[in-house]
């Protein structure tokens, strides 16, 4: 007796249901858990492992710096604006004040641009060393840490020995680099200039970074259980980063060589020759191969850039009381977690009318909910730790 | 037996009591000198110094002043928990590995029981302690330490069976179950070289793939990295010791070391000749025994801490498909071949 297709297909059908089925769990993850990066919340649908759902709750870190700036006067911004992505404090500084310079109608004088290209490359690899160090970390491997982050300890004490501060520089001034200690109201002002032996420790530090790299490469990027765990994992097809806002190195790993540093021009980047690194598959293991490559070019940069280093003022001439005429102007930059900018609105005197800040941790987030669907719980974690986001970033 | 060794006609019951006192000396002992090897090692992979002031020099009293630092916390049990499971896991979780002791042969007479179905007693006492894993994620009444607790759940399904299968062609080769027979047979010569007689233990003597799948579902037994996914601190906090603080957190910690240790010697005692050691005579042996054993386990134990501080994690699906689709079918092929050998030879 042969049966009827169609009962077959009802019979396979019912097989399929009797399957086990568990309840849906839901899993809060953060705002208080090793991983977030902070103070993130992921509510989490869950069947077992695998995750169905998963909805992002930021705002547990809001200081509200968009609505201080329009109570402080555009010195003392400069002060706020490196507390919101801490990682990289010196390269939020920057775009700011180009934008209050390009109010003002002034520019930096070429030696300070070229202190402020060389401490923002020395944050973008600071930066990326978090990456590299907490990324491995987060996959499960712990001693890659402690190698990358010697190496970013290295660089923080020479942004320090620069700017006197390791996290929140607060060196940039309109105009130019920060006076020296003592200049004041009563006294001539005398810029800062760099430290004695500076670029040559820098020089030296350059190599050593990317003999970290090398390293690097070594311990985690040749490890097989690393590779089955990022390969293919969090993939971001390049349509998807685009209307998704996302940028900086995660939206170049999906195959996109956009830098802001090629096509604007804030800070000297024209002078100097560096490849965009850009990543084929948009998944995890490309956007850290993105980021190891970044660190490489950036220690390419500051070396070109120490090599043709212009002497001469540091300081372009400001009234003392700076005061900004009418107008409005966005400004962006390519920062180490992507393209930063912001919008400032003038109505002419000492404070903003309006700042919006644009940060890249924020828009990068905004993939999450699309992003984090269908996958297993272990991914979540490998996704997130790949988007290198921080929240300060992301709630400024 | 220890009575003959000291030469003196003991009391049963009194002897039963000096062999747990030994047992519990020799497991705490031995995971004071593990945590600290641990501390130690990982510390100089990672150009660290690790722990350095305590007693004195060299930081040697660090897992003990830890061990008297968890005395004096507060043990914090949730409101929604089950008092009794609660509380008990940590127990069981020591108490399985604890058990496993019992039939290490230390040397020619050296063991507290030598079973002849021993191999089995061993492989069926050492997956107790999941047991108290799985107790401890399901009664702290919290998501992670649930998950935690079902990881190692998987995990012991998935690896129980290669570890037994691995054993198995060891118990082949050597005839016997009895681990004091397994390490005789492994004294008895291969080959004969003129008066020569050569031995050879069996991960030389044609179970290196067996000693490769052992050590591999050791690690996933012990949830140790590449392998730790229950306690995936990146994902699930601590998994099933979360809500765990104070002793009881102290005797998962002394249990993950116990089975670490307890793991070590039974793949010495099976792979690497037990307390033999070549040109060593049996009386001499009945001595030194323990010593050759220990310094076989501790190279085990440096490998498994040398594996943890490099390796990343496995996914949950990775570790099950490298157990179902390579580590079983390997381990049969391994008794297969082991038995072919066996009856042709």
């Amino acid at each position: 007796m042969t049966t009827p297709p169609e009962i077959m297909m009802h019979l396979s059908e019912a097989a399929v249901s009797v399957e086990l089925e568990t309840a849906e769990m839901t899993l809060n993850i953060g705002p208080q858990h090793p991983s977030t990066h902070g103070v993130l919340r992921l509510v989490a649908k869950v069947d077992g492992e695998r995750v169905s759902e998963v909805e992002p709750v930021i705002g547990y870190m809001h200081r509200g710096y968009e609505k201080l700036t329009e109570v402080r006067t555009y010195p003392q911004i400069t002060a706020l604006v490196n507390r919101i992505d801490w990682v990289s404090g010196f390269a939020n500084e920057i775009p700011f004040m180009v934008a209050a310079e390009r109010l003002m109608g002034i520019e930096a004088p070429p030696r300070a641009q070229y202190i402020r290209l060389i401490l923002t490359e020395m944050a973008r690899i600071s930066s990326h060393l978090i990456f590299a160090s907490s990324y491995p970390l987060e996959i499960g491997a712990a001693t890659p840490l402690m190698h990358a982050l010697r190496e970013r300890e290295r660089i923080l004490d020479l942004l320090e020995s620069v700017t006197g501060g390791r996290f929140h520089p607060n060196f940039n001034r309109i105009g130019g680099v920060k006076p020296a200690a003592g200049a004041g109201a009563s006294t001539k002002k005398v810029s800062q200039d760099l430290p004695a032996g500076f670029l040559d420790e820098t020089r030296v530090a350059m190599e050593r970074v990317v003999s970290v790299c090398d390293d690097l490469d070594g311990l985690v990027s040749g490890n097989e259980i690393f590779q089955a765990r990022t390969k293919g994992v969090g993939v971001i097809p390049v349509e998807i980063a685009k209307s998704y806002g996302v940028s900086g190195p995660n939206m170049r790993a999906s195959g996109v060589p956009f830098d802001v540093r090629k096509v604007d021009d804030y800070l000297p980047y024209d002078q100097f020759d560096f490849d965009v690194a850009v990543g084929e598959n948009g998944d995890c293991w490309d956007r850290y191969q993105v980021r190891l490559e970044e660190i490489r070019q950036a220690a390419r940069i500051i070396s070109q850039a120490i090599d043709s280093m212009p002497s001469g003022e540091l300081q372009a001439k400001v009234p003392r009381i700076i005061k900004v005429p009418k107008g409005q102007v966005y400004v962006r930059a390519e920062n180490p977690k992507g393209e930063m900018g912001y919008f400032v609105v003038s109505e002419g005197g000492r404070i903003p009318y309006r700042v919006k800040i644009r940060t890249a941790s924020f828009s990068n987030l905004t993939i999450l909910q699309w992003i984090l669907k269908g996958i297993l719980i272990p991914d979540i974690i490998a996704i997130l730790g790949s988007l290198d986001f921080v929240l300060g970033d992301v709630d400024r | 037996m220890i009575a003959p060794l000291l030469g003196l006609e003991i009391n049963f019951w009194l002897l039963l009591v000096v062999k747990m006192g030994l047992i519990a000396g020799v497991i705490s002992g031995a995971a004071l000198v593990a945590i600290y090897g641990e501390l130690k090692i990982s510390a100089h992979m990672q150009s660290r110094i690790g722990p350095y002031f305590a007693g004195g020099r060299f930081g040697w009293a660090q897992p003990i002043a830890d061990g008297v630092k968890f005395f004096q916390k507060e043990d914090l049990m949730p409101d929604d928990a089950d008092p009794f499971v609660y509380k008990a896991a940590p127990y069981v979780v020591l108490g399985g590995t604890v058990a496993t002791f019992v039939i290490i042969p230390w040397g020619p007479d050296l063991s507290v029981r030598d079973l002849d179905l021993g191999l089995f007693y061993l492989l069926a006492v050492s997956s107790i302690s999941t047991i108290g894993v799985l107790m401890a994620g399901w009664s702290s009444a919290n998501k992670y330490s649930l998950m935690g607790g079902l990881r190692a759940a998987g995990q012991l399904i998935a690896y129980e069976l290669p570890l037994v299968l691995a054993a198995v062609g060891v118990a082949i080769q050597a005839g016997t179950m009895s681990l004091g027979g397994i390490v005789e047979a492994q004294t008895q010569a291969v080959w004969t070289i003129g008066s020569v007689d050569i031995a050879l233990p069996y991960v030389l003597g044609g179970q290196l793939i067996g000693f490769v799948i052992f050590i591999t579902a050791s690690l996933a037994e012990l949830s140790r990295t590449p392998f730790d996914m229950p306690i995936a601190e990146s994902e699930l906090v601590s998994g099933y010791m979360t809500e765990y603080s104070g002793f009881r957190f102290a005797a998962f910690f002394l249990g993950e070391y116990a089975g670490m240790i307890a793991l070590a010697a039974i793949a010495s005692t099976l792979f690497l000749g037990g307390f033999w050691v070549p040109g060593v005579s049996a009386d001499a042996l009945q001595y030194l025994g323990p010593l050759v054993l220990a310094a076989k386990m501790g190279a085990l134990i440096f490998l498994f801490i040398w594996m943890r501080w490099t390796f990343p994690r496995l996914r949950e699906d990775q570790l099950q498909s490298l157990a179902w689709r390579w580590l079983i079918p390997a381990a049969l092929l391994n008794i297969a071949v082991t038995a072919v050998f066996k009856v042709v030879l």
